[in-house]
């Protein structure tokens, strides 16, 4: 039989799924082993039980200058961040992508400048963000949302943009307005789009949240990170990388599933 | 009876192409007129023309002697080969959508009684054209004539004065082509439809239609293909069958039949 004829059925394929993982971490197990008994100060690689420890202490015990749980504290902060951004990112891409895909009066005015501001990368503006909004929350939130918005913007816009003319043309004949032909027929199909290119940029957004809170912050993951990098604390790091890597899976699924129970059509599915 | 629709000296020119020239036409209320002709002889730019999607280049189009602006609207309905249906709503939604939109401008949305007494509307047409138990199916659930049959129920809902259909069954199977013959038929029956039809199918246009206009050029220079445009060559009015099989004669000077 060819290669390509060869598919395996759904129980052999979680273990096959399986194995490159435990490969890895059996890999890892072993190599961490090997620097610990050659030197049980290595920091380098840490043991599993190491990372724990210190994932234990970060996650549990309260730190006496905060009076916070330190991880905890980081999580929420940049979850905070983090939301706010890609709120802001959201809701601009709803209303301004929309309104590009609808209106070709609008188009016609904003494409040229979406166009310009989506080609400038996003940390070369930062230090601008940092003058004209300070070290604070405010700055941080806006590389996000700056970040990302441009691209989702030109996604939803090209999307709706795309939708059959022949919808546009029927919704008219049916007595439609331009508001309603907006809010019933561009709106609801531009939302699993919007969630599909939220889902994209989800990663990016993490990157400029960590970008920022490396530079200048006093509290979050990424400046976690960061600090303790200076003390080659990879027993710290380690672990928060897990946690974000978590973060970012439950918000994927999450997202999915939003879409998925909202708009089944979007997904071949019933009703 | 004075002509519901008329074309008067209407031409379509596209820079140096010439689409369509000098179409002059009327049509009566209830007639079902089948358009016909090569491709490229202008038959979805005269849709077009009466839908709105485009105005003409001269000339002018006169719905019951108001001329029309080169806009859609709720009097002129339309079935596209594809695309007709709203892929987001359900069956129900697809025919609420048109009385939603007139009841509530800003919401496009109907609540209470005002959406019960539009739901029965709805529900009435949807069994009208054989859906009445798939009213909460999505339209990707539905085969090509299910949703044909839809994209008609949404037009029909409005009591549109003219409906336009385009190609409206060439995607579908010849048997299923079949029962929607029959079914559009019966509509244009029972409802004093006048329908404007373009078609591949010459069967079609002479079985279904009361009246069959072909599109061709008149003339053709060789040399500059685009130099002449399309115009109703030949305007075959199949009186018999108006007789036969036309809408009673209880419909005729009722200009209002197809709008309560």
């Amino acid at each position: 039989m060819r290669l390509v004829n060869i598919k395996p059925a759904s129980g052999p394929r979680i273990l096959i799924g399986a194995v490159p993982i435990i490969i890895a971490l059996v890999a890892y197990a072993v190599l961490s082993a090997a620097r610990a008994e050659a030197n049980p100060n290595d920091k380098v690689l840490p043991t599993f039980l190491a990372m724990a420890r210190a994932a234990l202490r970060l996650f549990t015990e309260t730190d006496p200058r905060t009076g916070q749980v330190t991880a905890m504290a980081d999580t929420a902060a940049s979850l905070w961040r983090l939301g706010v951004g890609i709120g802001i990112a959201t809701l601009s891409t709803l209303v301004i992508g929309i309104a590009l895909g609808v209106v070709p009066l609008v188009r016609a005015a904003l494409g040229p400048i979406i166009t310009v501001i989506a080609v400038i990368p996003p940390i070369a503006v930062l230090p601008i963000l940092f003058i004209a909004l300070g070290l604070g929350e405010a700055s941080k939130i806006a590389l996000i949302a700056v970040g990302i918005a441009p691209y989702m913007i030109r996604d939803l816009a090209s999307h709706v943009a795309g939708l059959p003319a022949e919808q546009f043309i029927k919704a008219q004949t049916l007595g439609a307005s331009t508001w309603q032909l907006t809010l019933r027929v561009a709106l609801p199909q531009a939302l699993p789009r919007l969630i599909e290119s939220l889902r994209l940029s989800m990663g990016p957004a993490w990157v400029f949240l960590i970008s920022a809170e490396a530079i200048a912050s006093d509290v979050g993951l990424g400046y976690r990170i960061f600090l303790v990098r200076r003390y080659l604390s990879m027993d710290i790091i380690l672990p928060y990388v897990a946690w974000i890597s978590l973060l970012a899976i439950l918000t994927d699924w999450a997202l999915l599933t939003i879409s998925r129970k909202a708009f089944p059509w979007a997904h071949g599915g019933g009703h | 009876m004075s002509a519901l629709l008329s074309l008067e000296d209407v031409w379509v020119e596209y820079g140096e192409k010439v689409v369509l020239e000098r179409v002059n036409l009327e049509i009566a209320q209830g007639e079902y007129v089948s358009v016909v002709g090569p491709s490229g002889a202008g038959k979805s730019t005269f849709l077009r023309l009466i839908l709105g999607q485009e105005g003409p280049s001269r000339g002018r189009l006169l719905l019951d002697g108001t001329p029309l602006t080169p806009e859609c609207s709720p009097d002129r309905g339309v079935v596209f080969q594809r695309y007709s249906v709203f892929p987001h709503l359900t069956a129900l939604g697809n025919v609420l959508f048109g009385l939603e939109c007139a009841a509530a401008p800003l919401t496009a949305k109907l609540l209470g009684s005002a959406r019960k007494a539009a739901r029965e509307e709805a529900v009435a047409m949807l069994e009208a054209v054989g859906l009445g138990h798939n009213l909460d199916v999505y339209p990707a659930q539905m085969s090509g004539g299910m949703q044909q049959r839809l994209a008609l129920a949404q037009a029909l809902v409005k009591h549109p004065r003219v409906l336009l259909l385009d190609e409206p069954f060439g995607a579908l199977d010849p048997g299923i082509r079949l029962d929607m013959h029959e079914l559009v038929g019966g509509l244009w029956q029972e409802h004093g439809l006048t329908i404007v039809m373009v078609t591949h199918d010459i069967n079609e246009a002479f079985k279904l239609g009361t009246r069959v206009l072909a599109f061709d050029k008149r003339r053709h220079d060789p040399h500059a293909p685009n130099r002449y445009g399309a115009t109703a060559v030949y305007d075959v009015k199949l009186d018999r069958k108006t007789r036969e099989a036309g809408p009673p004669a209880e419909w005729a000077g009722q200009p209002g039949a197809g709008n309560m």
